[in-house]
Parts: structure tokens; sequence; C-alpha cells
């Protein structure tokens, strides 16, 4: 391990396979330490309360960090406009639920699509030909960067800066055992969240799509001579990417209640904390990252002001990146 | 839609314009330390922007200190700042050190909100440019002389211009030095660097505070001029409009930031002078978009910016 270290090369697979399961056995232990000071200190049913939410936040961060990670993993690429894609999905079903009366289903659906469809189109109109001029890695970020700021700002032009809401009925809530409460809404946020993560964790898992991103996450030069058609794979990643970009918006402007224009972006640090804790590149990782960020969120709500709830995701993320930067279940090789 | 050009050809507006040109423009000198000659990727100057100006406000306001030694401090504060966040995140590389950049940023902002005994909240400060306002009038007492007693803006203008001079002059010298060639080497091939003996993490270090104490001169000019402050004024938005102003301007290039600034602020504050059908959230939606659009565009078709050199932007693959 330490002859491998110093002279750069990867570790050899069973340091690796060992890491990961060092890594395993620490999200356990400290899920169990947390829970079981949260209970020792407040309460079984303000713990059991608070776990509920961290489960509804949980999962629009996970879907919107499986996202995150599927584009890193593929392409390497940290996409600072993954938030603003977010708020483009809200809108686009806001638009047709609220402005032209559609049922929030169909409404999300077609929000859905059209984030799917956004994704695809800044891969043929940016991507693809920036990769083939072969461009460096600042260039993409920052055009990242700028992107986030178009799509942000063409919203705020369509839609105006003022907080607008999906039609909800945010009132009705639905008692579980133990005297615990869920909003209807958080309720339906989470089985259908929880529902697309399930489709999607099948799908990398077993679909010939899933294997064929695993091989260009791993070697891209590698995945095309072995005969994958890398051009169609990298369109499917920002498809996929974008439509869970797109249900993850809507889901979490519906949790909130609230939608405005800097909705996806505020989201985004907690979105890369999530994927960074996960290990990026790593999609299932980045699934457990959001759950566990969710409900960390949430717990610290019990012990400080709930204002400072976002700085604990940032702080979160800084403790990943100086103590495991490739996160609680990320592969030691990554750069 | 009218353009109403009148306004285009005031003397005030293009002080106006100038000021806040001239603020970005040392903010970015500072991100062309760290992103041209360094290479590292500082996402998180807007968070040493708003350490420096709350500082001075609040050595000011609550403790009550001289302004200039308020300002003095503001930028050791912030170099401060700089040294403890880059000394927990200058080992990551590339994206990461972005990402944790913003984030300790981002932290900074939450506690410009939260801690609103000493910060004000989000009603943010106001107050503390008393000396600044009678320091100001005694200047424009002396432009008076010359017939430009009229112009309020001026003394403001030409401070900013001058400690943008002085840094400018300060990092053009120190980039011939063997520091800065250490620097370059960094930016080239951080291995190489190490393994020629240098201490890479302590020249990197140094790169970052020196960054942030001008972010806070930035943020202390930005604070004399809005004459309020509040955690928005120094959003994730103002270090991307720093990267616009840089990238514009040209990696590598010290006086090619004020060339870039000065261009992307006379467009986006003509851009507001445009008579458009649009509420004011509008007015700085069309003004951001223009930043993003830049950003876009220079990157795929200019990469080196207006002033760079190609052989300059090799910055970590």
């Amino acid at each position: 391990m330490l002859n491998a270290a110093r002279s750069g090369t990867p570790p050899p697979a069973d340091a690796r396979a060992a890491a990961t399961g060092a890594g395993r056995r620490w999200v356990a232990a400290a899920c169990i330490a947390a829970l079981a000071a949260l209970l020792a200190s407040r309460g079984a049913e303000t713990a059991a309360q608070a776990t509920i939410n961290g489960l509804v936040t949980g999962t629009y961060f996970a879907l919107g960090a499986v996202g995150l990670s599927l584009v890193f993993g593929v392409l390497r690429l940290v996409n600072f406009a993954h938030g603003d894609m977010l708020t483009f999905g809200a809108y686009v079903a806001l638009f047709l639920n609220a402005g032209s009366g559609w049922p929030i289903v169909p409404a999300t659906l077609g929000g859905v699509l059209a984030t799917a469809a956004l994704a695809a189109a800044s891969e043929l109109a940016i991507w693809r030909p920036m990769r083939a001029r072969r461009a460096g890695g600042f260039q993409m970020l920052l055009i990242t960067v700028g992107l986030a700021f178009v799509i942000r700002n063409c919203i705020q032009l369509a839609a105006g800066a003022d907080p607008l809401q999906l039609r909800l009925d945010v009132t009705s809530a639905v008692a579980l055992p133990g005297g615990l409460r869920i909003g209807t809404v958080e309720l339906w946020v989470v089985v259908a969240g929880l529902g697309a993560l399930l489709a999607v964790a099948t799908l990398l898992r077993y679909g010939r799509l899933g294997k064929e991103m695993r091989a260009l996450a791993d070697n891209l030069s590698l995945a095309e001579v072995a005969g994958i058609d890398t051009r169609r794979v990298i369109l499917a990643t920002w498809l996929f990417a974008g439509a869970l970009a797109g249900l993850a918006g809507v889901l979490s402007s519906a949790a909130a209640g609230i939608l405005t224009p800097n909705f996806g972006f505020q989201l985004l640090l907690s979105l890369f904390a999530a994927t960074i804790l996960g290990g990026i590149g790593n999609a299932y990782g980045a699934l457990a990252g959001g759950l566990l960020l969710g409900f960390a969120e949430e717990w610290s709500a019990l012990f400080v002001d709930a204002r400072w709830k976002l700085a604990v995701g940032f702080v979160i993320l800084i403790l990943t990146l100086l103590v495991r930067p490739n996160g609680l279940l990320g592969r030691p090789a990554l750069k | 839609m009218t353009i109403d050009l009148t306004a285009l050809a005031a003397p005030d507006f293009w002080i106006g314009v100038g000021i806040v040109a001239g603020i970005y423009s040392i903010f970015s000198l500072g991100l062309q330390l760290n992103v041209g000659l360094t290479g590292i990727l500082n996402f998180g100057q807007a968070g040493f922007m708003a350490v420096g100006a709350y500082a001075m406000a609040i050595l000011i306001l609550r403790f009550h200190w001289p302004a200039p030694v308020a300002l003095a401090a503001s930028a050791a504060i912030a170099m401060l700042a700089g040294v403890v966040i880059g000394a927990a995140s200058l080992r990551l590389s590339g994206d990461y050190l972005a990402m944790a950049t913003i984030a300790a940023a981002q932290l900074v902002s939450g506690v410009a909100q939260n801690a609103a005994p000493l910060t004000g909240g989000n009603q943010g400060l106001l107050g503390y440019d008393a000396a600044w306002t009678t320091l100001a009038r005694w200047m424009l007492a002396r432009l008076s002389a010359v017939g430009l007693g009229d112009q309020s803006q001026l003394p403001l203008f030409i401070v900013t211009w001058a400690i943008f001079g002085l840094a400018l002059a300060l990092l053009t010298g120190l980039r011939g030095t063997p520091w800065g060639r250490v620097l370059r080497a960094i930016r080239e091939d951080e291995a190489a660097a190490a393994a020629l003996g240098k201490n890479v993490f302590a020249y990197k270090l140094q790169s970052l505070a020196i960054a942030a104490g001008l972010a806070a001169l930035a943020g202390d000019l930005l604070a004399l001029n809005i004459t309020l402050i509040y955690p928005q004024s120094f959003s994730a938005d103002v270090t991307f409009i720093g990267f616009a102003v840089l990238v514009l301007g040209g990696l590598g290039s010290f006086a090619g930031v004020a060339l870039g600034s000065v261009l992307l602020w006379s467009v986006l504050e003509a851009a507001s002078f445009v008579r458009l059908p649009l509420a004011a959230d509008k007015v700085a939606a069309v003004q951001m978009l223009i930043v993003g659009l830049v950003l876009i565009a220079v990157m795929v078709w200019r990469p080196e910016g207006l002033r760079g050199k190609r052989e300059e932007m090799v910055l970590r693959g």
C-alpha cells in the first residue's frame, strides 16, 4: 500500500476492495452513532419525525446527485449548470400545472421530458463539439458556469424573480403510526422519488446502457475500441441526467412549496456535497450520499438553529473533501 | 423599446462604470494570480471579498476603529481567512478545489446572514463610510480647483484606480522574481516543481492569501460605493463575474484584467440604460445573461482571451 502510494501507481485491487469495505463500515458506524446520539438526547418521537423529514429532503438530494454523478463519471465534467437544470424542470412543470391547468402528474412528466431535452441539446450544441476540439477542463468548467447563468437568467427573464407555487394542496397530511405525520405532498415526493431511484439503480445495474456507461466511466478510449458507440452512450447519459434533474426539480419545489430562479443553484452545493459524500462518479454512492445528507441536515436542526441547515451541507462537503475526498463509497483510484 | 443615449454621454455615468470596473479589476487581479499564474481554481473569491468588507464595516461600527486602520486590518483578516481556507483545501486539485472554495464562500455568506448581532443579518450594515465621506469632500475641494468639483463620484474613482495601479505594479514586479517563476512552474507541472524541492503547498497558500487580500480591498471599495452591505452583495455571482472579466482579458495577463473589466462593465451598465419595457428583476437578468454568454463565447471561440497567449492555457489539462 505504502509503496504503491509512493510510486504513484493505483493500489492493487484487493486493497481497493478493502478500502471500500472499510468505507461501508465507516458509513454504518457514523449513521448508528448519529442516530444513537439523537435518540438519547431528543426523544424517540422527535428523532423519528426528523428522520421522516430527512427522508423527504434526502430523496430529492439523491435524485439530483445521481444525475450530477453520472455526468461526472462518464465525462469527468463537474456541471455547475446542473442546479439550474433542476430549476428549469420545476418551472416547466409549474408553467404547465399552474399556468395551463394540467394535473400535476402530466405536468411533472412534461418538466422531466423538457429537462432531458435541454440536457441533450447542451450535449449536441456545446459538449460534443467542444470534445471534438479537445477543449481543456478549465474551458469546459467555465462553460458549465456560463450555461448556469444563461439558464437561470432566461428563466428569470421569462417568469420574473417573484416566488411561485405549484397548484398543490400543501396543508393535508397523513398520520403515521406513533403520532408521526408526513405531508401528503411530501409522501408523494418520497414515493415518486424513491420509485424513480429504484428504477434507475436497476437499469444501471442490469441494463446494457448501465454497463456501457460504466465502461465509459472506466476508460473512454478503451470503451470506444471495444466497439461501444460512445456518442450514443454519452447522449443517453445526458438524457438520463436531465430527466433526473427535472424530476428532482419538480419534487424539491413541491416539497419546499416555493420556486424562484435561484432555487436550483442554492441546491447545487448540497448536490455537490451528496455527490462527493458518496464518491464522485459513483451513481449508487450519490444515491446514498443524497439520502445521508438529507438526514444529516434534518437531524442537525434538532441541535442547532434550523437557519444553519444549509451550512451543515457545506461543512459536510468541505470535511468530506478533506478527510475522504474519494467519498464514503468511492474508489481510491480516482484522481 | 427606446434607447436613451443621453445618459451614455454623461460623464458621471462613465465615472460610475469606471468605479465598478476598477473594483472588479482589483478583485480579478487576485483571480489572475491564482488561476492564470499558479493554476489553482479559486471559486471562493466573493467569500474573501465579503470577509474584507464585513471586517472593515464591523471594526468601524462595532469597535470604533479609525477607518484607515480598519481598512488595513480588513485586508489582513481576509488574508488570514485565505490561509485558513487554503490550508484546509489546497491539497485538493482542480474541480475539487473549486467545489471546496465555493462551499467556503457560501459558509461565509451563511455566517453573514445568521450572525445578525455582528453583521446585521439580511438587513446588512450601513454608516461605516463617515471617514470616507470626509476624505471625499476634501478631495472634491481640491478637484474643484481644476473645475471637476461637481463630479461627486470622482474621488472614489481616483482611489480605486490608484489601488489597482499599485496592485498591478506589485504583481507585475512579483511575476518576474524567482517567487513568480515558481508559481508558473507549479501551474505548468506541479510534480516537477515539487521534485525541484519547492514547497508547492506553501507557494499556493501565499498565492491564495494575496488574492484574498486583493478581494478584501475590492470589497472595501465596493462597500464604500454601495454604502450598504448585505450578504447578497457578495453572492457566488460576483466570483463568476470576476471569472468573466478574467477570461475576457486573457489568462496570464495582469493588464488584460483591467481591459476585460472595463469592457464587460461598459456593456453591462449600458444594458441597464437601454429602456427595455422590463421590470428591474428582468433587467438584472439581462445583465447576468450577458455574463453567462461572455463566459461561454470566450471559452468556445477565444479561450486565450483578448490579451492572453495560447501557451498560457495549459491549465491542468
